[in-house]
């Protein structure tokens, strides 16, 4: 870190903030520090080969990124709405999109349960008419995963929309585009940065969503069983293979904080 | 192909109503400060901007008829527009930025580029095509912007500021390549400007409008030479004073009293040049006729000259040399006489 001086301000941090910022640093870094200390890394290599991690692995990394991908198809048309339409209720669509980003993701769970399973009112008709069973699967992680991950994404491309100069917008239109067009040539490849850092964020919420998951996907190995649910089950049997797994999904946000570190981070310090 | 516009656009509370005509290979100027209305106008002209009322209508072809419950959108008018600072899209290469008009209107590829590569070489920039416009200096990428509005030949060109994004000597050959381009150019042209300097050089006809609504219209010499409202004749230069003219005298609206050179009578303008107005400390004795105590309200350095405001029975505007202006000591507030001969005041009926 070290002491950062800016022209006209005086150096150093008052103790009455100083002493309650090292205590917060601390005690977010200590619980990681402890993960990385902890882990069993002489039997790291069989933990991470073993089959259960492996399956559990490739589905949270498939699921993930099959809600980022619903995400974004259904996401940045979403942010456009909320960012361009002069539509009356747009304050009324964003505090509803906004829900799930505040709502205990159990009780997403329990919702998307309440509609979706077998005497859930969209349920009861897929069941029946077509003979579809959505809860207990893969295709519920991905419902469960989009309907927690997917307000990060419009509200991440909603802020880029809005912080891009409409009237290159404008200038397309005086050039013959029509809004969809305009969409397609001008807009989206304006905002892509800010759609990939809402992508980004999103996968990683994803990728760490448990409570909807658990509650609308059930825990079965192979079919619904995450990451973050091996981690839940293997440390009540074996302690060792959740550290390991937790590792793992420290990796990966890690990762995660790289990729959006030129936009965030840097940001921030200027 | 001529442009005829009567719009009303109200705007909180600014109400702008505007009724022009530009013809053919004509360049007409909207003259104004800022907040007069003048890109309501051009938003309305090029459809981003549904007006309230009126209509407007480019040869045959009508665009916004509002009784009639007509209005054609922007991406569907025949028009070509240069923003204030040029709006080039940054993702896209020069070339693509100039050929996105032609594409967006089904021009294949090769064709549109093509077509880009020929009006860059047109503007003067032709090696500058697979540049990005964020590469492009200001000067270079006002040419790629005119490029762009001008290469699907459009019925009308609308240009909004189009030089005040360059630096003052950049402006200059700008300028003089614009007019080039504009005498080249079949169609009607609107070009909104606050900058009195670009209107002159460049319009065939200037409307003035402050306030929504048209104060003044004429050629640009005209309009320089008999300001009808303060803010032109501030623009050109001019302390312009209402009054009544009543022999080689004109009474002031504002009080006090100016010996003209002319006789003239019923209601007049009449103007000052700053240059032909002197500064004295003390009531300056014999030829000048018309003397007036003022008080200095500000000075401005413009050049070698000092503008200098002032304030009194008499508002007017003086420039005086730099050495002049040290050798009276003057200080902001302070007390001064200003004079100015008969010879030197222009007098024309209101």
């Amino acid at each position: 870190m070290g002491t950062v001086r800016r022209r006209g301000r005086e150096p150093g941090v008052p103790v009455p903030l100083l002493v309650p910022a090292v205590l917060a640093v601390a005690f977010l870094v200590l619980p990681l520090a402890g993960l990385v200390i902890r882990a069993p890394w002489g039997e790291l290599g069989p933990q991470l080969t073993s089959p259960a991690v492996g399956q559990a692995l490739r589905l949270s990394l498939v699921s993930a990124t099959a809600a980022t991908g619903l995400s974004l198809v259904l996401g940045v048309p979403l942010a456009w709405v909320l960012a361009r339409s002069r539509a009356r209720g747009r304050s009324v669509l964003r505090a509803l999109v906004t829900v799930p980003l505040v709502l205990p993701p159990v009780v997403g769970g329990v919702a998307l349960f309440l509609v979706l399973g077998r005497q859930g009112i969209v349920g009861r008709w897929l069941d029946q008419a077509l003979d579809v069973t959505v809860p207990f699967t893969t295709t519920a992680v991905v419902i469960a995963e989009t309907f927690v991950a997917m307000p990060f994404l419009v509200i991440s491309v909603e802020g880029a929309l809005r912080a891009a100069d409409a009237r290159f917008e404008d200038a397309a239109a005086t050039l013959g585009a029509d809004r969809w067009t305009t969409f397609r040539r001008v807009t989206l490849p304006l905002v892509a940065p800010g759609i990939a850092a809402g992508a980004v964020l999103c996968w990683a919420r994803a990728l760490g969503e448990f409570g909807a998951t658990i509650t609308f996907a059930g825990n079965f190995p192979g079919t619904t069983q995450t990451m973050p649910l091996a981690v839940y089950l293997a440390l009540q049997q074996d302690p060792d293979a959740a550290i390991v797994l937790s590792l793992v999904l420290l990796v990966v946000s890690v990762a995660t904080l790289l990729l959006l570190r030129d936009r965030w981070l840097t940001r921030a310090v200027r | 192909m001529s442009l005829a516009a009567d719009v009303r656009v109200d705007r909180g509370p600014l109400t702008v109503e505007l009724d022009l005509e530009v013809a053919d290979g004509e360049v007409l100027a909207v003259l104004g400060p800022n907040g007069a209305g003048k890109s309501t106008l051009l938003r309305v002209l090029a459809g981003l901007l549904p007006p309230d009322d009126g209509r407007v209508a480019v040869g045959r072809d009508t665009w916004d008829d509002v009784p009639a419950g007509v209005h054609v959108p922007a991406h569907e008018r025949r028009l070509g527009m240069v923003f204030q600072d040029h709006l080039l899209f940054p993702h896209l290469s020069v070339t693509d930025n100039v050929a996105f008009g032609l594409r967006t209107r089904g021009v294949r590829r090769p064709a549109a580029r093509a077509a880009a590569a020929e009006w860059l070489a047109r503007v003067g920039i032709a090696e500058l095509g697979d540049r990005r416009p964020g590469r492009l200096s200001g000067g270079q990428a006002q040419r790629a912007a005119l490029a762009r509005a001008l290469v699907g030949e459009p019925a009308l060109l609308l240009l909004d500021e189009p030089l005040s994004a360059l630096d003052a000597r950049t402006r200059l050959t700008v300028r003089a390549e614009l007019r080039r381009h504009l005498a080249d150019f079949p169609g009607s042209t609107v070009l909104v400007t606050h900058d009195p300097v670009d209107a002159m050089a460049l319009a065939d006809r200037v409307v003035v409008v402050e306030e929504g609504h048209v104060v003044q219209a004429g050629t640009p010499a005209d309009v320089s030479r008999h300001p009808r409202t303060d803010y032109v004749a501030r623009l050109v230069g001019l302390a312009l004073l209402p009054g009544t003219g009543e022999g080689t005298t004109v009474r002031l609206d504002g009080g006090g009293r100016v010996a003209v050179a002319e006789e003239t009578a019923g209601p007049v303008f009449v103007a000052v040049r700053p240059e032909s107005v002197a500064l004295w400390t003390t009531r300056p004795e014999g030829s000048p006729r018309n003397v007036w105590p003022a008080r200095l309200v500000s000075a401005t350095p413009h050049g070698s000259t000092v503008r200098c405001e002032l304030d009194g029975e008499v508002a007017l505007v003086a420039d005086v040399t730099a050495t002049a202006f040290a050798e009276l000591g003057l200080a902001p507030g302070a007390p001064v006489w200003a004079s100015v001969k008969a010879s030197d005041v222009a007098v024309y009926a209101r």
